[in-house]
């Protein structure tokens, strides 16, 4: 079967990220990597064969040139190729342009499982696995901190299942591939790549595709195309530090005078 | 006035904090109107009606129960389709972004998630959110179809104003898509007499310094003394030391209470993009460099040990 991992080239979380004056993000000022919150869903893909099942894992960014960097470490981690949609119009482009793009791309390779981390580590919306799965018109499996994939054949085939922790129980749940899944953070850690594996990852096929490719107009992406704009961005002024105090045996009692002072007690 | 959807959260009919917040929120935009999807309608409404809601649609269909996010989708876009709102309001919990972001494509309407304030604007409502750990306000609108806005627990204060909703039954044709994710068991989190961390107007929260799952008792009293709830950093849960569901951070809980305690937690990116909006924030950390000190309002240097027991007793002998 064949499986796609999304992944995302996000500035530095550990950065000072900001903003351009377009309001879009400023991608040039801090460092970009592939999304922490992406090797989850690598690892997962990874664990997933050498479970047993049979598949070809192919990675898909979008993103400017140096988005290959992000595919670059997710090869090195493991998996066949990867596709890289890069063109100069989809820079501005929101969630739902983002979703757009992958699905095409993600129909053009085809698909039995789609893996994406729970969100980006930077505009963390946490939605483009359920926008995808609504435009590839397949379940979505989403914020799984457990997954298995069983009964796949060469034909497809085959159900995902998972543990999700919904916002008031644990929750199981399953559907039949082809399906879009998100891992969390709780999966499980990531493998660091080899040396073996980076040296092996320079020789896997990375395919460059333009919104031509894909059959999509350059009107229907890029930050003019967007259905919600950003009027204003305000930095925060920093948090005025208060009174830290040492504690020489009252410190207790010092910080429940503090707290009764702001009517908490 | 056009009418606002807001998609009401709940657990079995009990109506969640988050959802009276969008109702106050909605009446800012116009008039509210709840949708009610699965069982426990009946008990909802006066709750519904008391914080404004003019009508509840009342979804009450077995797939609603059984399959995850899409029949919700089926619904709500239905229910949008017919009642041509002005905006919808759904709280931002995972499965809430997740029923928005779908909406969003199947009306072609712009989404914004995670907003922690609303107000009415020339263009249509104009949403701020907290981005970037918490270091940039952003103010955006929708420019396509109809507003969509996921809005975060805390954004406004729940305020009545009593009405007598009207309430309409909807039957709704769902798509093939809706019964795709079977949810083949819900096992209900323990009940706590704690508040909710996300409703909770006091978190108190333990880190790596609490050293070990026996020794959470010492947050715990102290957030019992305070009425408050409790929260723990990303290394204590993946240390085993506390659930996962108490997680505050960037990947757990964002909340945004009154007051936050942070208890032998140094402050790292991850936890403080969980916690940064919090009106007040008091740590106490044995490490005088630890990056949290550098966002309290009130700090102690110390033994958590000696100084969160001197704080639990005085705190009841002030009561």
């Amino acid at each position: 079967m064949k499986i796609v991992v999304c992944v995302k080239y996000v500035p530095d979380a550990t950065g000072d990220r900001g903003f351009n004056d377009d309001g879009t993000t400023d991608r040039e000022s801090v460092d970009s990597l592939l999304s922490e919150l992406d090797e989850y869903a690598i690892e997962q893909a990874l664990k997933i064969v050498e479970s047993g099942v049979e598949a070809e894992i192919t990675y898909l960014t979008v993103g400017p040139d140096d988005a290959k960097d992000a595919l670059r470490k997710a090869l090195a981690m493991g998996g066949d190729n990867a596709i890289h949609v890069n063109d100069d119009d989809i820079a501005g482009t929101d969630a739902l342009g983002t979703s757009l793009i992958l699905a095409k791309a993600i129909e053009r390779a085809g698909f039995d499982l789609v893996i994406c981390g729970m969100a980006s580590t930077d505009a963390s919306m946490g939605v483009v696995p359920a926008m995808l799965a609504e435009r590839l018109g397949v379940p979505q499996v989403t914020y799984l901190d457990e997954v298995t994939v069983e009964g796949t054949t060469v034909k497809g085939g085959g159900t995902v299942k998972g543990r999700r922790e919904g916002d008031v129980a644990t929750e199981l749940i399953e559907a039949a591939l082809p399906a879009v899944v998100s891992v969390t953070d709780r999966t499980g850690e990531a493998r660091y790549p080899s040396f073996k594996g980076i040296m092996a990852a320079k020789k896997k096929n990375v395919e460059a595709l333009d919104l031509d490719d894909l059959g999509i107009e350059s009107d229907q992406v890029g930050l003019s195309a967007a259905w919600s704009i950003v009027d204003t961005a305000t930095k925060r002024p920093p948090r005025a530090k208060g009174e830290v105090v040492e504690d020489e045996g009252e410190g207790g009692v010092q910080l429940a005078g503090f707290l009764a002072a702001k009517k908490f007690i | 006035m056009a009418e606002i959807l807001v998609l009401v959260d709940h657990a079995d009919g009990a109506v969640r904090k988050p959802t009276l917040e969008l109702l106050t929120l909605a009446r800012r935009l116009g008039e509210p109107s709840a949708v009610f999807l699965g069982k426990g309608a009946e008990g909802a409404t006066e709750t519904l009606g008391k914080y404004g809601a003019q009508k509840v649609y009342v979804v009450d269909a077995p797939e609603v129960d059984d399959y995850l996010v899409a029949p919700a989708v089926d619904a709500l876009t239905q229910i949008a389709g017919s009642s041509e709102p002005g905006a919808i309001l759904v709280a931002s919990s995972a499965e809430g972004r997740e029923i928005a972001a779908r909406v969003a494509v199947r009306l072609e309407s712009g989404l914004i998630t995670d907003a922690v304030d609303i107000e009415a604007g020339a263009d249509g409502p104009v949403t701020e959110q907290s981005v970037f750990a918490a270091t940039y306000q952003v103010k955006a609108h929708v420019t396509k179809g109809t507003p969509i806005i996921t809005v975060k627990p805390n954004a406004a204060t729940p305020e009545e104003s009593p009405a007598t909703p009207a309430v309409e039954a909807v039957t709704v044709d769902f798509t093939a898509l809706a019964t795709g994710t079977r949810v083949v068991s819900r096992a209900p989190r323990e009940k706590s007499d704690r508040p909710e961390l996300t409703e909770a107007d006091i978190v108190v929260s333990g880190g790596r310094g609490v050293n070990g799952a026996e020794n959470f008792h010492v947050i715990e009293s102290v957030a019992d003394a305070l009425g408050a709830a409790v929260g723990a950093s990303r290394a204590a849960v993946d240390a085993g030391w506390y659930p996962h569901s108490h997680q505050v951070g960037q990947t757990g809980t964002q909340v945004s209470p009154q007051l936050y305690i942070a208890v032998g937690i140094s402050g790292a990116i991850q936890h403080r993009a969980g916690m940064q909006t919090s009106k007040t924030i008091v740590a106490i950390n044995k490490d005088e460099d630890a990056p949290i000190f550098d966002l309290v309002d009130y700090g102690v240097v110390g033994d958590l040990f000696k100084v969160m027991p001197q704080l639990e007793a005085e705190i009841n002998k002030r009561k």
